[in-house]
């Protein structure tokens, strides 16, 4: 493995050197390591480039780790992974995704990430996304589909905190009765970055519930587009909000839209784009912190 | 000690807001600045934490001119300042905030002792954010805690009282009467309330922008609430309401 892969894995996995448990490590393309266990099957797909991952019912506890890295500039990675989730399983799957360009030639990695989970499972999905190197421009665009059945749950952790030139992240998500899906995203970009996040998420079942929270920091000349869709076919809880601080002259763009198609569907948006309160910083001024110190404070924890 | 040597601030569309006040803050007492509602007490208490720069007057904190440091300046040598509204951080933990008041990490007990003087328990509240899921109490009481963490030796407390529901309000005199007790350093509170203005060394009366009248509290209060009709069954009884 080279050393520009490991580096990328410390950030988008907590790499120590080895992995426990299942794990597939994506390096330009190529497989770099894969490991099953007992109770989490990776094969490779026949049809496209990547992965199946099968976590079998019952599944108590394991960490499956699927970062995907590129080392180098002039590389254009697709990637279509399944991640089969059986019954009453209850896993976490880190899916981190680096690119390092080195060079004027351009990188990119897409990842179109699919979850299926059956009656019961419950997953908690880490997924980090980082750019370094001094190269070409770096791409991530993930595209997130789930489908819940009933009284799955998922929790999706997802965040950018910068060096992504250009990243369109779309997320699909389909739940059943009784399902919940939780969404944490955070964004950073600074200079000319731009941002694309997408939500659409149909409640179909009787009882589901979705929580979509994103909150977004947009520096230097940087760009962010949020777009949010839930729609209510059932008797179900909808809830998303979007916060995000602007500072020098970056922009944010932010289009929330709710549909209810049933009597019991009860749906809120919260969203505010703002810079930094002049009564935050001020606060913690009084508490010894220069300004900058405690822009940097406030921004931290806002995406923490 | 602090001595404020005749203040003097206008806004910017040059309304006179204080007017030549100077007055001193004793070493280890507790000087309760009260007055009508407009009459410039918190512009008074932002100028000495360096929030509002003065038009013309000098600070004097321990022989040294503040006058001219800037918020963060001030904050480093010993000024401290609750704000009337406390502000609200997203994101921002609870443990966070006051490690940043106590200017470094603080282990569970430590974070403990300083939000129990507060009457609020650490476990509950470390991991929370300082947003809008707190009451106007609780926040309260987390900015109180924040000032007394720093340990300066000028604290400012700016209205405390205000928001607050009743309940709050009596534990919250509680928590300034124990500070009274353990009193290391200076300590000026802006407050309407009977119950803080009893506990003060000194009362000042700022009246349209002017110091009227200052004393040893045993003097001044009486006069204040000689005409004052409070509700008799009500603990927060205020003068100037």
């Amino acid at each position: 493995m080279k050393a520009v892969t490991e580096n990328l894995l410390k950030i988008v996995s907590d790499w120590s050197g080895v992995f426990q448990g299942a794990y597939n490590v994506r390096e330009d393309g190529q497989c770099a390591g894969r490991q099953s266990t007992e109770h989490v099957k990776i094969d490779a797909k026949t049809d496209h480039p990547g992965l199946i991952i099968r976590v079998l019912p019952g599944t108590k506890g394991e960490v499956v780790n699927i970062p995907a890295l590129i080392t180098h500039s002039d590389v254009d990675d697709l990637v279509y992974n399944d991640f089969l989730v059986g019954e009453n399983a209850d896993v976490t799957i880190v899916a981190g995704c680096g690119v390092h360009t080195d060079a004027h030639a351009e990188s990119r990695h897409n990842g179109i990430h699919r979850f299926f989970l059956s009656r019961g499972a419950k997953v908690r999905y880490l997924e980090k996304h980082i750019g370094t190197g001094e190269g070409g421009k770096r791409s991530i665009d993930p595209v997130t589909e789930i489908e819940l059945d009933e009284d799955a749950m998922m929790e999706m952790d997802t965040s950018q905190l910068g060096g992504v030139d250009c990243s369109k992240r779309l997320t699909k998500a389909k739940l059943a009765a009784g399902a919940k899906l939780v969404v944490r995203e955070r964004l950073l970009t600074d200079g000319e970055e731009k941002a694309d996040t997408d939500f659409m998420v149909e409640l179909n079942g009787a009882g589901s519930g979705a929580d979509i929270i994103s909150r977004s920091v947009a520096k230097g000349r940087s760009y962010q587009t949020y777009r949010s869709r839930i729609v209510g076919n059932a008797p179900c809880a909808g809830h998303s909000e979007c916060d995000a601080i602007i500072a020098d002259e970056g922009r944010v763009d932010a289009a929330p839209e709710l549909t209810a198609n049933h009597g019991d569907a009860e749906l809120i948006h919260e969203a505010a784009i703002g810079k930094i309160a002049g009564e935050q910083i001020l606060k913690l001024r009084t508490l010894g912190l220069t300004e900058e110190e405690a822009e940097k404070k406030i921004v931290e924890g806002f995406l923490s | 000690m602090l001595k404020l040597q005749h203040i003097t601030w206008q806004t910017p569309d040059g309304v006179q807001v204080l007017k030549d006040v100077s007055l001193t803050v004793p070493e280890n007492k507790l000087v309760v600045i009260t007055g009508p509602n407009g009459g410039g007490k918190t512009t008074l208490a932002k100028i000495v934490a360096g929030l509002v720069s003065p038009t013309s007057g000098r600070l004097i904190l321990d022989g040294q001119d503040i006058t001219d440091l800037d918020v963060t300046q001030r904050a480093r040598i010993g000024v401290s300042f609750a704000f009337q509204q406390p502000v609200r951080f997203k994101g921002l933990t609870v443990r966070q905030l006051m490690e940043l008041a106590a200017g470094g990490q603080q282990h569970e007990e430590s974070l403990c002792a300083m939000l129990s003087r507060v009457g609020l328990c650490a476990r509950e509240y470390i991991d929370r954010e300082v947003n809008a899921t707190l009451s106007g109490g609780e926040i309260k009481r987390i900015e109180i805690a924040t000032v007394l963490a720093r340990h300066t030796k000028l604290s400012i407390f700016d209205e405390p009282e205000a928001g607050i529901d009743l309940w709050s309000f009596t534990n919250l005199i509680d928590v300034f009467e124990d500070m009274r007790r353990s009193l290391k350093g200076t300590l000026v509170i802006i407050s309407h309330q009977e119950r803080i203005l009893s506990i003060a060394d000194e009362i000042a009366v700022i009246s349209g922008g002017a110091l009227e009248h200052m004393g040893p509290a045993a003097d001044v209060l009486p006069r204040l609430l000689a005409g004052e009709k409070g509700c008799p069954a009500c603990l927060k009884r205020e003068v100037f309401a």
